[in-house]
């Protein structure tokens, strides 16, 4: 393993730099269907689950044929998808904002040797390459962050719940029987690194154990204002404390006002909050960004811990599973989740669900909570 | 064989939904057998030691990589994550894994000759694992070490025409929808727009000089595919200000059977025949459509843009002609005081190229303020809220106008300002007593 050079000059590292170049230009890349057509797009259809068509002024057709991928991806599959998108698609191929692979064609003819190719490529797990779907009134592809594969702040992991939860809804990701779209999300942490806070369903990775200090290495790991500044509920102060006759500057934390946001260790590596009991899976629902009929809403705590049970997380999956099921049977045709549960009243959502209402379900953080509350005497027994 | 067991791992290998283990296990073995012959200048096993990583996170049921390091390219202070793993003795390959955040394209449209190139350049200096795509928008590469930080941007830069996107206090890598490449909804090009703003703020995304990320994203129509309004500071969303166009003929089709509603997106069920009435004109959120005979009228003046009946007719409807954005302020995800939803700041602004009123007057300005009184880690939303939204608008040197808010406030605790009050606010205690005795 010799170092190869890439011409970079350490001892000159401003020698021929190239900087502030930006990403390149989006129509380097359009197949030429798209380059022509371009703002001149007429109309567009599902022709079957993960197909669609959109018509251009020209008369122009593209076909389009949407894949589900996990995110987590190797170079390996990323050069499986250019060989397919060579043989079928003039060597292009673009990625939705949910992680699914679009494999477009200019021609009908040439749809149905796609989908063949596709439907015929699985992994030696026996799990498939390239499913077809994602389209409609169906679940489309989780959006998810890293987890426990490359995060150092997660309270699950998020390819696993991910992909157990995709291969439970796996119909659905393939049928339009939905009412509307079922968007669903993960974020293994509050951070969020995605927008899980307006998802239909949204999996959620929650800590609940207050962080523990690394007092021997505190003051010398982390700027100590900056860790009380990050609380926000103040639950942290300055402290000295006794480490091996030592005095050390540290903290404390009273752990009645924390409500295990992580933003401490965040800002402080000597506050760890993980815990393999301590964390697990909040399941919100009820959210949504589109302006569709109604405003973008935010999601909702339905669930307030799920254990993480790796590998397969059967009750983060079967408990979405019955959400949906419960959502797919009784709301209308274009309602999305949200809209169902205001219509039919949470009460009636968590009896259809066959959830368990618990206290934890109950908003208590600041100002805003008090207008989540129910003050009018209409409520359905 | 495989470096590492990995019996709990292996339990996602089944089912049919694209196994990341299984994908992670045929580069490991890609990369123990080498038949490319590439000159690895990472760990050849590094993704042995992934997986190996990854099982122990399984059994114990918490993260194995420690918190980040201070690792980048020289002059940037973002697009690369330092990561080490917390137990570098049994997973050598993997004790430095650092991230780079890529740049994507606009519509994340690629060729595969490009694709090809970057897989090269990744398996060579790389673990050959990446992200298609991160959260924000960009390529994520997942893994190198430090000394090939510099060989990639490099060679990115040099060979590839591609820079790296944003991390930490900056401008994180800006987003858009498919927009008018592919979709008839995109009001505005997502893509010029996204791509502009892009390379005007360059120095904003590679030197973190901001309170705390600043996230730019672009939906094309209201329907929000790359959800602008959830997760974006500055939210731009296409909209339009004449009429609907309608197209009589189309909508006797839908009424009659012969096309499908929603473009067919509800094929899976039987939802009984189309009612137009029912499906469209009763779920106007403003109830301003109506079947006058065989004509489809709204009254367009009424309208929200709330998308449902384009998107129900597609063939029938069509957006207006008088296009631009409306641009919304303050979204962002829980950390730290709850989540909150962009703000409607802008209701209409024209996109026209080289976008001066978008960068002059509304981002410009939002910026100085934010970073003249925005607190170290507050989002913009968060010094919204705690400025109030009166601030903002003077920042922008805007008229106030109800369609900023969703009503106005029930309380009159107004914060009278001086100049506001006939006479100002010193008057004389012993003028008041000749009239009131004490």
């Amino acid at each position: 393993m010799a170092f190869i050079s890439s011409g970079y000059n350490p001892e000159k590292p401003m020698e021929d730099r190239i900087t502030d170049i930006g990403p390149r230009k989006f129509d380097e890349f359009y197949p030429p269907v798209i380059a022509k057509n371009k703002g001149k797009w007429l109309y567009h259809e599902y022709l079957q689950p993960g197909v669609l068509v959109h018509v251009a002024e020209s008369g122009d057709e593209v076909y389009t044929v949407r894949c589900g991928g996990a995110r987590l991806m190797s170079t390996s599959h990323i050069r499986e998808i250019c060989e397919i998108a060579d043989k079928h698609c003039g060597g292009h191929v673009r990625w939705t904002t949910r992680n699914n692979i679009e494999f477009m064609v200019d021609n009908k003819s040439k749809v149905q040797p796609l989908l063949d190719d596709l439907a015929g490529r699985k992994f030696k797990g026996g799990s498939f390459k390239f499913p077809v779907g994602g389209t409609g009134a169906g679940v489309s592809n989780i959006v998810h962050t890293q987890g426990w594969i490359h995060c150092h702040t997660p309270a699950t992991d998020a390819s696993g719940p991910v992909k157990a939860v995709m291969d439970e809804v796996f119909a659905d990701f393939q049928s339009h029987r939905m009412p509307a779209h079922v968007r669903v999300s993960l974020a293994c942490c509050l951070n969020m690194c995605g927008a899980v806070h307006c998802s239909d369903i949204a999996i959620l990775g929650y800590h609940r154990k207050p962080p523990m200090l690394d007092h021997e290495y505190l003051d010398k790991m982390c700027e100590i204002p900056l860790a009380i500044a990050a609380c926000p509920t103040a639950a942290i102060k300055p402290a000295k404390v006794e480490i091996n006759g030592q005095k050390l500057n540290s903290v404390a934390v009273n752990n009645e006002r924390c409500m295990f946001c992580g933003n401490c260790y965040t800002m402080c590596p000597s506050m760890p909050l993980a815990d393999t009991e301590g964390d697990g899976i909040v399941i919100m629902a009820g959210g949504k960004v589109s302006n569709r009929i109604s405003a973008p809403k935010f999601s909702k705590v339905v669930v307030a811990f799920i254990p993480n049970e790796a590998p397969r997380w059967p009750r983060t999956s079967a408990t979405i599973k019955q959400i949906i099921e419960a959502y797919a049977n009784d709301a209308r045709k274009y309602e999305r989740l949200g809209e169902w549960a205001e219509r039919i009243g949470w009460e009636r959502f968590f009896e259809k669900c066959e959830l368990d209402f618990t206290h934890h379900l109950i908003d208590d953080f600041r100002d805003p909570a008090y207008y989540t509350w129910r003050q009018t005497s209409q409520f359905k027994f | 064989m495989a470096k590492h067991e990995t019996p709990m791992l292996d339990q996602l290998e089944s089912g049919p939904w694209p196994s990341f283990v299984s994908d992670l296990k045929q580069e490991a073995e890609k990369r123990a057998k080498n038949a490319a012959g590439v000159e690895f200048q990472i760990p050849q096993d590094a993704v042995e030691d992934l997986l190996g990583v990854l099982e122990l996170s399984y059994k114990h049921g918490r993260t194995h990589w420690k918190h980040g390091g201070i690792v980048g390219v020289f002059g940037y202070g973002g697009g690369v994550i330092g990561r080490y793993c917390d137990q570098p003795q049994m997973f050598p390959g993997v004790a430095h894994f650092h991230t780079l955040r890529i740049n994507q394209p606009g519509g994340k449209f690629y060729t595969t000759k490009y694709l090809r190139e970057l897989c090269d350049l990744w398996d060579f200096r790389g673990s050959g694992i990446t992200n298609m795509h991160g959260s924000t928008g960009d390529i994520i590469f997942l893994g190198t070490t430090t000394p090939q930080l510099e060989e990639i941007f490099y060679e990115l830069t040099h060979k590839y025409n591609q820079d790296l996107g944003g991390s930490g206090s900056n401008l994180r890598t800006p987003a858009d929808c498919i927009g008018q490449a592919r979709c008839e909804y995109a009001c505005y090009d997502t893509q010029a727009l996204c791509y502009d703003l892009t390379n005007e703020y360059q120095d904003e995304l590679h030197r973190p000089a901001f309170p705390y990320k600043f996230k730019f994203k672009f939906d094309g129509c209201p329907n929000c595919c790359v959800a602008s309004i959830a997760r974006s500071d500055l939210s731009f969303i296409g909209t339009w200000k004449d009429d609907i166009k309608i197209d009589q003929a189309a909508v006797q089709a839908y009424i009659g059977g012969e096309i499908a509603p929603n473009a067919g997106a509800h094929s899976g069920r039987d939802w009984g025949k189309f009612d137009i009435q029912k499906e469209v004109i009763n779920l106007c959120p403003t109830g301003c459509m109506a079947m006058d005979g065989k004509t489809l009228k709204i009254n367009n003046r009424e309208c929200t843009r709330c998308m449902h009946c384009i998107n129900v007719m597609p063939r029938a409807l069509h957006i207006g002609d008088e296009r631009g954005v409306s641009i919304l302020a303050g979204a962002k995800a829980p950390i730290l005081d709850g989540a909150q939803m962009g703000t409607l700041i802008v209701p209409f602004i024209e996109v026209e190229p080289p976008y001066t009123k978008i960068k002059e007057e509304v981002i410009e300005p939002i910026w100085d303020w934010w970073m003249e009184e925005g607190k170290n880690r507050e989002r913009l939303g968060e010094l919204m809220k705690r400025q109030g939204l009166q601030k903002l608008i003077e920042v922008l040197g805007v008229d106030p106008d109800p369609r900023m808010v969703q009503e106005p406030r029930s309380n009159p605790y107004i914060f009278w300002k001086e100049d506001e009050v006939p006479g100002g606010w010193d008057r004389d205690i012993n003028e008041f007593r000749k009239y009131h005795q004490r």
